[in-house]
């Protein structure tokens, strides 16, 4: 019941257009057609390279930042730090309903509408990266801190060297819901990007299904979808266990 | 002198290392919040100068039959979707917890539509749901029984959609309620067990007790993203037909980016967020009473 519709798609987008209405998943008339009509169409190529660049770019800051923080909240002590917790604590219950409008507004008032500024920069700090991150770095035994500072070590030199080689698991999870949002966000490309060279994948492919372009033919909307689904199949695939544990601590701890 | 003292003993790396939160803070949550204060009182397009209107924002809200039907569509999308998936979920669940095979593999495959981006799901089913050549009523009519209009009739198209999220979203909480069951120690079943209590029993007074604060997650996370339901009607319908899958927040970007009303979708967006937390809070009151 939950790879089975999976299967139809692929199947069906092999189909010529006649035959899609069949539950089988065999047919004798397959052909590469609706791929070839979804590539003639939308530069799909195009917006495979804007998401990976955008989400790539996302990760990367959401790590290095997120831990950076993450170390400040957790190792070090200054006046306010817990306020700026508190803060964050805070942040996380407000809806993103109130925020998004005023967000476009600034997007446009930086001059930022139509770049990838605007889907990389307001992403580059997750809130809940900077918890994951700080929760984990309270676990790390201070002798090793101390170790490394006695060696002259600075808190960047010991939070790159010292402390992330010990942080895999918390890297890769918070790596991969990053990834993973960042990838699958339509509603904020479709706001802030207009022009189809910028596009990211899925917000192509739904501007591909709703603004017509797709001439209601199931089989170039359903190729759509597949180019959509296979590049995060294929990362699940490698990763399938961390993206089920990743999801499950994000859902526990959030 | 006190505050001088303690921030001179303060380690100022902290600081340091504490601005790019605090300039995303001020920049992506502290200004849009005031700001977005600032949006309900006024009209504005972007293009032409902000108008100060006062509290129209909020009159015209309170006459706005569509934004009250947005809300009421997505309350239905909760209220088939919430139990839905607290069922369904609960039940693959428990079958997984037993040790049968291929339990990773299951669980991998429950897992798939999770991880798909929605617009994927929603192309999909929307040929599942095709009221002539669609899958389901194709099953449906070799079975004996006569079609549904699933998406075409404005009484099914919400739940449709509230169906379809639920198959997206099971897999997630199925992973969460097998965390739940794990934690529950043996020894409660091996007590029941000497005490001869029934399979049905052992559920009613162990599991379901012991699963509270799984489920009151579940809940909490599943009205969340019920409360953003966009993309799916967004592909699938529009928000059609006759504005039955028109949700809140479809009707919000509308206003916004279809519109151009920049004061009023911020209004509604304000007062929506606000629906959102009184709609939690009470959830949370109630369940922790249970």
């Amino acid at each position: 019941m939950f790879a089975y519709p999976f299967l139809w798609m692929i199947s069906a987008t092999l189909k010529p257009e006649i035959e899609i209405g069949e539950i089988g998943l065999w047919s004798s008339n397959f052909s590469l057609r609706s791929y070839k009509d979804v590539i003639s169409k939308i530069p799909i190529g195009r917006a495979l390279l804007n998401s990976l660049f955008v989400s790539s770019s996302v990760t990367f800051f959401v790590i290095i930042f997120g831990s950076i923080v993450g170390y400040a909240l957790s190792r070090l002590r200054f006046f306010g730090r817990d306020f700026i917790f508190g803060v964050i604590l805070f942040t996380m219950v407000i809806p993103f309903q109130i925020t998004l409008i005023p967000m476009y507004i600034l997007m446009v008032k930086f001059g930022w509408v139509d770049t990838y500024l605007s889907l990389i920069v307001p992403g580059m700090i997750s809130t809940f990266g900077i918890l994951l991150f700080r929760q984990f770095f309270r676990d790390i035994p201070q002798a090793l801190v101390d170790a490394a500072k006695i060696d002259g070590c600075n808190d960047f030199q010991i939070l790159f060297r010292i402390i992330w080689p010990l942080s895999k698991p918390v890297i890769i999870t918070v790596g991969i819901l990053s990834f993973m949002g960042s990838w699958n966000d339509v509603l904020w490309p479709l706001i802030v990007i207009r022009v189809q060279k910028l596009m990211t994948m899925p917000q192509l492919v739904t501007i591909f299904k709703v603004g017509g372009q797709a001439e209601g033919q199931l089989g170039a909307q359903l190729a759509a979808a597949t180019l959509l689904a296979i590049p995060i199949i294929l990362i699940y695939a490698f990763f399938q266990r961390y993206f089920i544990e990743s999801m499950a601590t994000s859902g526990l701890k959030g | 002198m006190e505050i001088i003292t303690k921030f001179r003993d303060s380690d100022k790396t902290g600081y340091v290392m504490s601005l790019p939160y605090i300039l995303y803070f001020l920049l992506f949550v502290g200004f849009p919040l005031f700001f977005s204060f600032i949006l309900i009182f006024h009209k504005w397009n972007i293009v032409t100068p902000m108008e100060w209107i006062g509290l129209r924002n909020f009159v015209r809200l309170f006459s706005d039959i569509q934004f009250f039907q947005s809300i009421k569509n997505t309350l239905i999308f909760l209220v088939v979707h919430i139990p839905l998936q607290i069922v369904i979920a609960l039940m693959l669940a428990l079958v997984l917890n037993e040790k049968i095979k291929f339990r990773g593999f299951f669980r991998a495959i429950y897992f798939l539509p999770v991880i798909v981006s929605g617009v994927v799901i929603t192309i999909l089913w929307q040929q599942l749901y095709a009221y002539e050549t669609g899958l389901l009523n194709l099953l449906l009519v070799k079975m004996g029984f006569s079609k549904i209009p699933w998406i075409n009739d404005p009484k099914y198209a919400m739940t449709s959609i509230a169906i379809m999220a639920t198959w997206k979203n099971v897999g997630l909480y199925v992973v969460l309620f097998l965390v739940g069951l794990q934690g529950i120690p043996g020894y409660l079943y091996e007590a029941a067990d000497i005490d001869g209590a029934k399979p049905y029993q052992k559920f009613y007074f162990i599991t379901l007790p012991s699963l509270n604060n799984t489920m009151l997650l579940v809940i909490i996370l599943s009205t969340i993203g019920g409360f953003s339901l966009f993309i799916e009607p967004f592909v699938m319908t529009g928000g059609g037909p006759m504005n039955s899958t028109l949700s809140a927040m479809l009707y919000i970007y509308n206003q916004a980016f279809f519109f151009g009303h920049m004061g009023y979708s911020a209004t509604l967006g304000f007062f929506f967020a606000f629906i959102i937390l009184i709609v939690i809070l009470l959830q949370k009151k109630f369940i922790e009473q249970k």
